[in-house]
């Protein structure tokens, strides 16, 4: 539908007013929500994955197309029902214990949430029992957890033995990410996947959902 | 302001808060841009550049520079350095500052309200506002260092401990070997609570803009070092290479 491929082209460009505007003719067209959502929004916001992955555009596009994603999410909502929304899997994420940098977790749920993921965010200085009861609260699929001090590193093993404690292992993945956060640390501590960058870290997250 | 030259071996610090112009951390759109991964041939559209911009106004109306200072002697640094024996050995500034002509602890901050108002433009949904001034908070704070050590390298030539073929380096905790639990001893040598700046359990500084170290002071050659110490394969940015050009 010609309104929703300009959705997308428009979300890809970061045009937020007129994703907007366009939504809402959707919406007046009697679009379904979801299918506003599924083949506008997300399909132009994976497109956008797609580019930055592949160095074609760089984070401040990456960020105003959210804006424009979350433009137009913001008008679906109320017509969204809980069973619409075609979630790709479910992901807990957040800083870990002791940390308070966030904006690189934020950019990862930014992109994870643009990929269809429903994105479960626990913020910062979250503690690996926090990690853990939110996974099963919510039937995530993955955790995944970010530091970027040495420091605070250790507390990611910690959250990976508590999910193993709790019988989680297998039904629950880990990844980990942050700037001292190496792919070795990753196998050390026993997590599931290393992303090294949010565009990385949504490609992981694909492969350990399937 | 005077430092006392380290190797003069006398106990007294010389410590004094200073502020920092607003004009000297406010960083240009492409070093924001350049901060955000994107290469500098890469046209942006206008856009773009007007987020940038708006950032830039935004750390402009939050920003408050301070920083607190202190000159040490070489001993009085060793046993900074030494810190809970966490660091690399061998490390660059091990070898590094018992060269110096002068060396000088350092905290400095853009305050408080930076991160508060990137938290809050989180909150209001402002995503791509709230990261791109994150980004440029990070290279403020970055040259925050940078006009410490035009600072230090001045008051050094004031004070006659330094001459014409001196040049200053900052080393930051958790950085080059030096351990990020060095920051205990230094915030204990510095007590930076006079401009706001505490450390978490996790040595983390609070508020988050905030920076430390030493800076070392001394001929172009006190500086150099090969990265090839064990700890410089794990290095994503083998920074020291442009510092040290850069003397």
């Amino acid at each position: 539908m010609e309104t929703l491929q300009k959705i997308a082209s428009e979300l890809e460009r970061g045009h937020d007013k007129e994703v907007r505007e366009l939504v809402k003719l959707a919406l007046d067209d009697s679009v379904p929500a979801a299918t506003i959502l599924e083949d506008g929004l997300i399909a132009g916001m994976q497109v956008v994955g797609e580019r930055f992955r592949a160095h074609e555009i760089f984070l401040p596009s990456v960020l105003l197309s959210a804006r424009a994603m979350n433009a137009g999410v913001e008008l679906l909502e109320p017509h969204l029902g809980k069973t619409d929304a075609r979630s790709r899997g479910t992901i807990v994420i957040g800083t870990v214990k002791g940390d308070l940098h966030d904006i690189g977790k934020n950019l990862v749920g930014i992109m994870l949430s643009g990929a269809g993921f429903e994105v479960v965010d626990l913020g910062k200085d979250v503690s690996p029992e926090a990690f853990v009861d939110a996974a099963s609260e919510s039937g995530a699929d993955v955790i995944g957890m970010s530091a970027l001090l040495t420091t605070t590193m250790p507390a990611m093993k910690d959250v990976v033995a508590l999910v193993e404690e709790r019988g989680m292992t297998g039904k629950v993945k880990t990844i980990v990410g942050g700037a001292p956060v190496t792919e070795d640390y990753a196998r050390e501590i026993g997590a599931d996947g290393y992303g090294f960058d949010a565009a990385n870290a949504v490609e992981c997250v694909r492969e350990l959902i399937g | 302001m005077a430092w006392k030259s380290c190797r003069s071996g006398r106990p007294d610090v010389v410590r004094r808060v200073i502020g920092i112009p607003l004009s000297s951390i406010v960083p240009s759109e492409d070093s924001v841009l350049a901060a955000m991964g994107v290469p500098g041939d890469a046209e942006q559209g206008e856009r773009v550049e007007k987020l940038v911009a708006d950032a830039l106004d935004e750390l402009r109306g939050v920003a408050c520079p301070r920083a607190v200072v202190a000159s040490v002697t070489a001993d009085e640094f060793s046993a900074i350095y030494e810190g809970e024996g966490d660091n690399h050995d061998p490390s660059p500034l091990a070898d590094v500052f018992p060269r110096a002509e002068a060396l000088v602890l350092f905290v400095a901050t853009l305050g408080a309200p930076v991160g508060q108002r990137v938290s809050e433009l989180f909150d209001e949904g402002a995503l791509a506002l709230g990261s791109t001034l994150d980004a440029a908070a990070s290279e403020a704070t970055e040259l925050a260092g940078v006009h410490l050590d035009r600072t230090a390298l001045r008051v050094a030539l004031e004070s006659g401990v330094a001459d014409e073929r001196t040049r200053a380096l900052r080393y930051s905790p958790g950085y080059c070997g030096w351990s990020l639990t060095g920051q205990r001893a230094l915030f204990s040598a510095l007590d930076a609570r006079e401009i706001g700046v505490t450390l978490t359990d996790s040595c983390l500084m609070e508020p988050i803009k905030s920076i430390s170290g030493v800076i070392v002071l001394g001929p172009r050659e006190t500086h150099e070092f090969d990265d090839d110490y064990p700890f410089c394969a794990d290095c994503r940015t083998h920074d020291c290479r442009r510092r040290i050009a850069e003397l």
